[in-house]
């Protein structure tokens, strides 16, 4: 029930290329984590959006195999 | 829209203007994202009404389809999907989230 740093990053930078990610392991269990996101591919679009775009990356895992990932996502300033 | 949930949830936004899917109660919240959400809108002294997905598996599921959004809580402002748990935060930190409530009408008066 748990993924890992590098997997999620996978998933994420498959999905939006070129997007800068970063990860944080908030409780050390592998199954509470913080992103951030930054791409091009959210600009113009809203936060809902920009979310949703993260959470068909990561393929149905969030909520599943995915518990917590607490999500900040932008466009490059 | 046939599937009976999404049309229940609809019904649902569609009459209560500030709505919020959570786990637990706003009184007794079984977990830490639905908890900030509810000290938020409570610290922002906006009168809201709350669904417990823990009760009920189809709304658990239904309210994930519908919103096409994976995670509980999630806030519904007049019937428009505003966000989870990160969104609403984000939203309160910066000052939107209590813009948006006036805008919509659904702050209570300042009781001086």
């Amino acid at each position: 029930m748990a993924m890992a740093v590098g997997e999620i990053e996978a998933l994420i930078k498959a999905a939006l290329p070129g997007a800068v990610v970063n990860i944080e392991d908030l409780a050390g269990d592998g199954d509470h984590y913080a992103a951030t996101v930054v791409s091009e591919m959210f600009r113009g679009k809203s936060r809902v959006q920009q979310h949703q775009i993260v959470y068909a990356a990561l393929r149905g895992k969030m909520g599943g195999d995915l518990h917590a990932l607490a999500l900040q996502t932008s466009a490059p300033e | 829209m046939t599937d009976p949930v999404h049309a229940a949830i609809q019904d649902q936004i569609d009459t209560t203007p500030v709505m919020l899917y959570m786990k637990g109660t706003a009184m007794f919240p079984q977990c830490g994202f639905s908890a900030r959400v509810v000290q938020i809108l409570n610290h922002l002294n906006v009168p809201f009404r709350t669904a417990n997905v823990l009760e009920d598996d189809s709304l658990r599921d239904g309210i994930k389809s519908f919103s096409n959004w994976p995670t509980i809580p999630q806030l519904y402002v007049k019937g428009e999907f505003i966000g989870g748990c990160d969104i609403v935060t984000e939203m309160f930190q910066s000052g939107e989230l209590e813009t948006l409530f006036a805008e919509k009408g659904v702050a209570k008066p300042a009781t001086a």
